[in-house]
């Protein structure tokens, strides 16, 4: 019998039993699915790190207070009488002690209502940081000024406008220098406006006003809760190779400031690469948590195809022997099963390329996780479904071909 | 062209090895003319089946030799006995053996569809198969699924399909066996139609009466022919 023949003898043989069929293509469905959903997550959290890395500025040091060595250390007279963590006294020192840095930093953000005349702007996100933050996080000034040192050493209270912020308030972004705004229930004076720069990872550039840290402090955080301590220091080295350098004199300056023993400080350094290596490989060993998880739905898939083709085989033993009466050769009769095999799994593919990619698609737009189609993981997916079909549907078709016609024609 | 179109020497079917072995043909010799119509009769267990199925390339002998037309098929492959049974043989089964989701004209064209020497397009196959059913008296049946048709309408459509390749002999299994008196009498006598028109015949039968259709009967007895009579009475373009 001729392919095509043979195709649409298998075609009829699967439309025979509609809701069978499809619930055996289930399996495939949801492993092609998966194995498409699978790596457009794994391409969204590369993709989402790739972003975290432009977002931090490259070459980065990130110094935060351990606080369970603060002042409990043998010997730890000096820092016992210390607020535990970092401080802006110790930026400073870091900034006019350690050489081969481009810039340091520390931030401090919060909630505020931005009012400039009639306009109001509700929950705008207020990031407290000093001069160096536009060097660390590789952000351009349009017009004006970014903060400088002196506007945190007097807390004098200017503000620095995201490009978004400048454009709700004044309409243009020079228009807004030397405009006055109300953040919260202070009084500031807009020196100068941000390039947009938009959103990196989570962070809206372009929707957030700066001013000087020493501000925050006194103005909006607490002092009994934190006072003028930061949560974090951000060094940018200026290149590779003095990165070993700047941590070993940041941790020497920070020693000096707090008054701690060099074996157990009270803070700890962080570099943007370790960060970086650390979640890659926690995504790669989700992405490979999700290959397997995939392979093994497909292989269930294959095994679900597998077993209904045996009982289809046995339950048209008597139509095989009367095709192998009128004339199928045993290849004719395996052919045919085979093809109804691959039939089922490529649909099967067909529909989980489509579920899969919906699914993706879906877990973007709602926000659960981020997702990065791979095209490639199409063919992928739809060659896997064939290999699953070929494989899985050899063994029932060959036992369908091995069928002696005699007996085959005997069979109730 | 010969002018045997079967022709067996001594034979020989066994089955089982040893002890257990059951001898089910002994050293069977039998001849066939072309345009013949042979009845076979005989006791369940005589070895008709096993005859049959030999006779039909569906099994082969342990010992002996089968020359079906002029070729010895005796030791064939799987692959070519399935060759000869398309393109020489059609059977008529006791039980129809119709593929139940297919319409009449569907199931008749299924052996033209194996037959991959003819080259015929979906639609001579299909012409091919219309013209075999009004042959059988069922044109107007042609888009009908078996469970439409009543067992003598669905005999006749078996009896199409053994007829589209042109075989060489039609092997009847006791093509009446499912069928009530009216339906069989039909069916016998749309075999000795054929049969007038030229076709080779071998029936089992266990009706005598169906059996006096034949020019010959053959009474097989415990995997031999016991006794073999030609039917004086049977003339070949005669009527019943």
């Amino acid at each position: 019998m001729s392919l095509w023949r043979t195709f649409k003898t298998a075609w009829e043989g699967l439309t025979l039993n509609k809701g069978r069929s499809f619930l055996t293509t289930l399996g495939v469905i949801i492993g092609v699915g998966a194995v498409i959903v699978m790596m457009a997550v794994s391409a969204g959290a590369e993709a989402e790190i790739a972003d975290q890395i432009n977002a931090l500025g490259a070459n980065l040091i990130m110094v935060m207070p351990s606080f369970s060595r603060a002042g409990f250390g043998p010997g730890m007279s000096a820092s016992a009488r210390r607020m535990p963590g970092l401080s802006y006294d110790d930026l400073i020192a870091i900034a006019n002690n350690v050489t081969g840095i481009n810039g340091v930093s520390a931030e401090q953000t919060t909630m505020q209502n931005v009012k400039a005349g009639d306009t109001v702007l509700e929950d705008i996100s207020i990031l407290g940081t000093t001069s160096g933050f536009p060097d660390v996080r590789e952000y351009k000034v349009a017009v004006g000024r970014f903060l400088t040192g002196t506007d945190n050493d007097q807390a004098r209270k200017v503000a620095v406008l995201g490009s978004d912020i400048a454009q709700e308030l004044f309409g243009n972004p020079n228009a807004a220098i030397g405009q006055t705004i109300k953040i919260g229930s202070v009084q500031f004076t807009v020196v100068g406006v941000m390039a947009p720069k938009g959103v990196v990872g989570n962070t809206d550039y372009d929707n957030r006003v700066y001013i000087p840290i020493t501000v925050v402090f006194k103005k909006f955080v607490n002092e009994r809760f934190g006072g003028d301590r930061v949560r974090t220091i951000y060094v940018s080295a200026e290149s590779k190779d003095v990165m070993n350098s700047v941590m070993s004199q940041v941790t020497n300056v920070l020693v000096k400031q707090h008054g701690v023993d060099p074996a157990s400080p009270d803070f700890t350094l962080t570099t943007q690469d370790s960060v970086i290596a650390a979640r890659a490989s926690t995504t790669a060993t989700f992405r490979n948590l999700l290959a397997w998880v995939a392979g093994v739905s497909l292989v269930v898939g294959g095994i679900g195809i597998m077993n209904i083709m045996l009982v289809s085989v046995t339950e048209r033993t008597r139509e095989i022997g009367l095709r192998q009466a009128l004339g199928a050769r045993p290849r004719d009769v395996q052919l045919q099963f085979l093809l109804e095999a691959v039939m089922l799994s490529l649909i099967g593919g067909l529909v989980g390329v489509l579920a899969g990619v919906g699914g993706s698609y879906v877990f973007n737009a709602v926000g659960t996780m981020r997702t990065a189609l791979v095209p490639a993981s199409i063919p992928l997916a739809f060659v896997a479904a064939a290999a699953v079909g070929i494989f899985f549907g050899y063994y029932p078709a060959t036992k369908a071909a091995q069928l002696d016609p005699i007996e085959a024609l005997r069979h109730e | 062209m010969t002018e045997q179109l079967i022709e067996t020497t001594n034979l020989t079917k066994v089955y089982g090895t040893g002890s257990v072995a059951v001898q089910a043909l002994r050293n069977v010799n039998l001849q066939v003319k072309r345009g013949e119509f042979v009845a076979i009769m005989g006791p369940s267990g005589s070895g008709k089946s096993t005859l049959m199925n030999i006779l039909g390339c569906l099994d082969r002998p342990t010992s002996g030799t089968y020359v079906l037309d002029g070729e010895d098929v005796s030791h064939l492959s799987r692959n070519e006995l399935a060759r000869v049974r398309n393109r020489k043989i059609g059977f008529v089964f006791q039980s129809y053996n119709l593929l139940p989701r297919l319409t009449a004209v569907k199931n008749v064209m299924l052996p033209l569809l194996y037959n991959s020497h003819n080259h015929l397009s979906d639609k001579e196959c299909y012409e091919r198969a219309v013209a075999a059913l009004e042959a059988v008296g069922l044109g107007d049946r042609l888009h009908h699924r078996p469970n439409e048709l009543s067992g003598g309408q669905q005999q006749r459509v078996a009896i199409a399909r053994a007829l589209i390749n042109n075989p060489s002999i039609i092997l009847a299994d006791e093509p009446t066996g499912n069928l009530d008196t009216q339906a069989s009498e039909e069916i016998v006598a749309l075999l000795h139609q054929l049969h007038d028109q030229g076709a080779t015949i071998v029936m089992v039968t266990h009706e005598p009466g169906f059996a006096d259709h034949a020019e010959r009967v053959i009474h097989l007895l415990d995997g031999q022919i016991a006794a073999e009579k030609l039917n004086g009475t049977r003339k070949r373009r005669g009527k019943i």
